[in-house]
């Protein structure tokens, strides 16, 4: 192994930066390959650096779990994954180069695959994580099913970055599909959800889905048997396999619009909207990216009378990303993480500007 | 061992005016069901861990939301303890009440509010049972995941506040995996909606942190749970070893395959012959192990896995491989496995189930241990697990009436789970940590992690007035039970005075 994918455990360096932040009670601005920076917003603080705690703690794939430090690259996990024929069904975006496996964790974000495998929170056991008081604990573990104590391993994924540093995580893991084959079917945006629809009640194996106004993308993923027949019985064209990545990185056309993205989080079976902008479905519809200048407020109300909500994943001073949350709600939020981070260090306002 | 609510070491609770508390509620509900008298609070003094029992101060069984969040508000107020119950299945008295407390007993919560075949998705109130859901859905061809063997009589609100598991965890995962949304009524009295119908939702995943909290953070009132379709065949693989080691190689054997069955169970040979007995479901008895693997999905693809899963499981030593012939052949075969607990309920007087989970590469290891523990104890030991995810159900044969005999088996419990957590498991897989395990935990937590999960607690409960002595335990208990407790031959938490 050379220097760049040699393991090390910095987790005591880690530790120390946080206790000199408690005693200056100095704000952490937590960063792995800073490739989702500009997603939620701007942090002031101090730099706190994981991508030296680095590498695969243990991996065994008999087990389906792998344990890695939050440091590590997110391609370099995978490429261990794959060498083993496996994977992270979660299929989650790199957004960058050097997106680290603590920057999957923290955000969230999962790739066209989560409607059918789960998001990457479904995948966690546990975690390791250094707290608002300086220690280094454990939760969870490398066991699928623990249910000792609270779940927090699982609050710790998409909590970006705003209630601990997370320093280490096990994943569980899946075998990756026998058979794998993506099509392209020219049919209208309203013909294809309904289409999905009938097709999610069947056998058939999908494992991606989206639609850009012209055309429906799908992917069978299974057995050669099965995918074989949802092919014949699908028709289209065959699509190149390389297009789910490029869906997922925000590499096609549709992102270079000038205009702020923003994505919809919508209830499966959601019809078509009628949204001012330009849109491209992901998830079967539950995931809309839309390409709009239209007001906030204007777009957050469309996605909650829909029964979901808005997040703007184009930066831009003045305009809160993340959908607001009820006042109740809120309340309770920032409540757990007074209790978690009570000197308020880690990432403040990432997410809102109350916690 | 006593694990009734003690003062002393779990923190002192509230004294509660009783007749106050009634004449408020009759004041401000005055349509509420509310028991407190005699006879009528019998059938509440315990869940399914039916060895321990308390009489609660009062039973409460509302069926609207608006009524629960005034009895939390009223408790609130007056400082009274609430523990929340669904059906009282539950295994670790997580339900168990307290004498200065209210039961909040959930049952009666029990429609199906909304279920959409399309969104594959239903809306439902917390008493309604988990196989209902099923059954309302499979007009549909749709059904919910989970199936504990409790199914037909555990509340979703249950499997909320357990996040149960049931036999096909390992490719439909848990509670957790398979719900959208769920409503809880916080002790004040508010009521939050976490998670959504869309996939995520903002700010912090309460619903993560809520499933599986035993009714500690808030009452579920409301819960949208995901429908699968149906799998179009399902096929069962049942292979017998003459070595329980070799049946614990061939779970891993059959994973390094690249498959993922819809269950992977295994059962020793006190259970075979037990639940044979029982069953008559056609299991070797001659057999030290056997495996039963289900194989479902799309027709074709399950024909090709069991080929595979054949072809392994003959690599690994199996010494008979039996392919279920038809539908009613695998109904019987699960029928065995799904009635193990009664049938060992058949060879003894009393058993005490445990819910460890290891990693299952260290099942032979821990499988020696439960043997050597089990000669050590002069009690016999039953195994049962759901291997695929390496979920063990040791079960213990015990017998109530000989003195000191429950004493002896829950001690024997104790070591098995610390054997798991030893291994890099955990005390408890499914079944909750509840008032049972309340010691175990002081094994698998160091302090500082117990006082995270005191602080979890304060955010949504600063009073401590939910479930108070189930799930986590006081530093305080943890080094009295560490007096007794010698892990290692050093005592845990030296930091804290001993009592
Ligand atoms: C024979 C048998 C087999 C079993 N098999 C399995 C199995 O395969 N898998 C498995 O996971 N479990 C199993 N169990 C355990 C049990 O059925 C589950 O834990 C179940 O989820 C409990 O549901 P319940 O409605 O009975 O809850 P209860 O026993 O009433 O309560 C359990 C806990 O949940 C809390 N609670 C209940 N309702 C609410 C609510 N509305 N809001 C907040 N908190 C609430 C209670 O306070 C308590 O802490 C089995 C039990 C038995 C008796």
């Amino acid at each position: 192994m050379d220097a760049m994918t040699a393991s090390h455990d910095a987790a005591q360096s880690l530790q120390d930066e946080v206790l000199q932040a408690i005693e200056k009670r100095q704000a952490l601005r937590i960063r792995g390959g800073d490739s989702k920076r500009n997603l939620g917003r701007p942090v002031e603080g101090k730099e706190l650096d994981t991508r030296a705690h680095r590498g695969i703690v243990t991996y065994d794939p008999t087990e389906l779990v792998v344990t890695v430090r939050t440091g590590t690259s997110l391609s370099e996990l995978e490429a261990a994954l794959e060498a083993n024929g496996q994977m992270l069904p979660c299929e989650p975006p790199h957004y960058g180069e050097g997106a680290t496996v603590g920057g999957m964790i923290a955000t969230g974000f999962s790739g066209p695959r989560r409607p059918w495998a789960g998001s990457v929170r479904d995948f966690v056991l546990g975690t390791r994580v250094i707290t608002g008081e300086g220690k280094h604990l454990r939760f969870g573990g490398e066991v699928m099913k623990n249910v000792a104590g609270y779940d927090l391993s699982r609050l710790l994924a998409g909590s970006f970055g705003c209630l601990g540093v997370i320093t280490e995580v096990s994943l569980k893991v899946l075998p990756k599909p026998r058979q794998s084959a993506s099509l392209r079917l020219e049919i209208d945006t309203h013909r294809a959800l309904i289409k999905l629809a009938e097709w999610e009640r069947q056998a058939i194996p999908l494992s991606a889905a989206s639609h850009d106004g012209t055309a429906l993308y799908v992917r069978l993923e299974g057995g050669e048997g099965s995918v074989a027949s949802a092919c014949d019985r699908i028709g289209g064209d065959r699509l190149p396999a390389d297009y789910w990545e490029a869906l997922r990185e925000h590499r096609l056309d549709f992102f270079s619009d000038p205009r702020p993205l923003w994505r919809l989080s919508l209830p499966n079976h959601t019809p078509v909207l009628d949204l001012p902008g330009s849109v491209l479905m992901d998830w079967a519809g539950a995931q809309r990216w839309l390409k709009s200048s239209s007001a906030a407020a204007t777009l957050r109300r469309l996605a909650e009378q829909a029964g979901g909500h808005a997040m703007c994943f184009t930066s831009e001073a003045g305009r809160e990303p993340f959908h607001p949350l009820a006042p109740a709600l809120l309340r309770y939020q920032r409540q757990l993480k007074q209790q978690m981070d009570p000197h308020g260090l880690f990432n403040p306002g990432r997410l809102y500007a109350e916690l | 061992m006593n694990i009734l609510y003690d003062e002393r070491v779990d923190g002192v609770l509230p004294r509660v005016d009783k007749t106050r508390l009634i004449a408020s509620l009759h004041e401000a509900l005055p349509g509420l069901l509310v028991l407190h008298e005699g006879e009528d609070l019998k059938p509440y003094e315990c869940d399914g861990l039916s060895a321990y029992s308390t009489t609660p101060m009062a039973v409460v069984l509302p069926d609207t939301v608006e009524q629960v969040q005034t009895i939390m508000r009223l408790c609130h107020a007056q400082n009274v303890p609430v523990v929340a119950r669904g059906a009282g299945t539950g295994l670790s008295g997580g339900a168990l009440p307290l004498e200065q407390g209210i039961l909040l007993v959930m049952a009666r919560f029990n429609k199906i509010l909304e279920l959409d075949p399309d969104a594959r998705r239903a809306r439902v109130q917390p008493g309604v049972r988990n196989l209902a859901i099923s059954q309302a859905a499979s007009p549909y061809g749709l059904y919910y995941a989970p199936d504990p063997s409790s199914q037909i009589a555990c509340s979703i609100g249950g499997n909320v506040a357990e996040n149960a598991g049931g036999v096909h965890c390992l490719k439909y995962g848990l509670t957790v995996h398979n719900i959208l949304k769920v409503d809880i009524v916080t002790i004040e009295g508010e009521r939050l909606t976490l998670g959504s119908e869309a996939l995520d939702s903002p700010g912090f995943d309460l619903l993560a942190l809520f499933t599986g909290s035993e009714g500690l953070l808030g009452v579920v009132v409301e819960v949208t749970v995901k429908l699968l379709p149906k799998p179009q065949t399902a096929k069962v693989v049942m292979a017998s070893f003459d070595n329980i080691e070799k049946a614990g190689r061939a779970v891993g054997d059959i994973i390094a395959a690249g498959i993922i069955p819809g269950g992977l169970e295994m059962m020793d040979n006190l259970s075979i012959r037990a639940a044979e007995d029982f069953i008559h479901a056609g299991y070797p008895v001659d057999a030290e192990a056997i495996l039963l693997c289900e194989l479902d999905g799309v027709e074709s693809d399950v024909h090709a896995d069991c080929d595979r899963v054949r072809q392994v499981l003959e690599k690994a030593g199996a010494t008979e491989i039996r392919l279920a012939r038809d539908e009613a052949e695998r109904q019987r075969f699960w029928a065995g496995r799904k009635n193990a607990f009664p049938a060992v309920g058949r060879i003894s007087p009393d058993y005490y189930c445990m819910d460890g989970t290891i990693p299952r590469r260290a099942l032979p290891g821990v499988l020696r241990g439960i043997e050597e523990l089990s000669r050590q104890y002069s009690l016999r030991v039953a195994n049962v697990f759901h291997a695929g995810d390496g979920n063990m159900h040791p079960l213990i044969l015990f017998d109530a009436n000989q003195p000191g005999e429950l004493e002896r088996a829950e001690e024997l419990g104790a070591k098995i789970l610390d054997l798991c957590v030893e291994v890099g498991g955990s005390i408890t897989g499914e079944h909750g940590v509840g008032r049972e395990k309340i010691n175990s935990m002081c094994t698998q937590f160091k302090p500082d992690e117990l006082t995270m999960f005191h602080a979890v607690k304060k955010a949504f409960d600063e009073k401590g007035l939910l479930n108070p002595g189930k799930n986590v335990p006081t530093l305080h208990r943890c080094a009295e039970f560490g007096g007794m407790h010698v892990h290692h031959g050093k005592l845990p938490f030296p930091e804290l005075e001993r009592f």
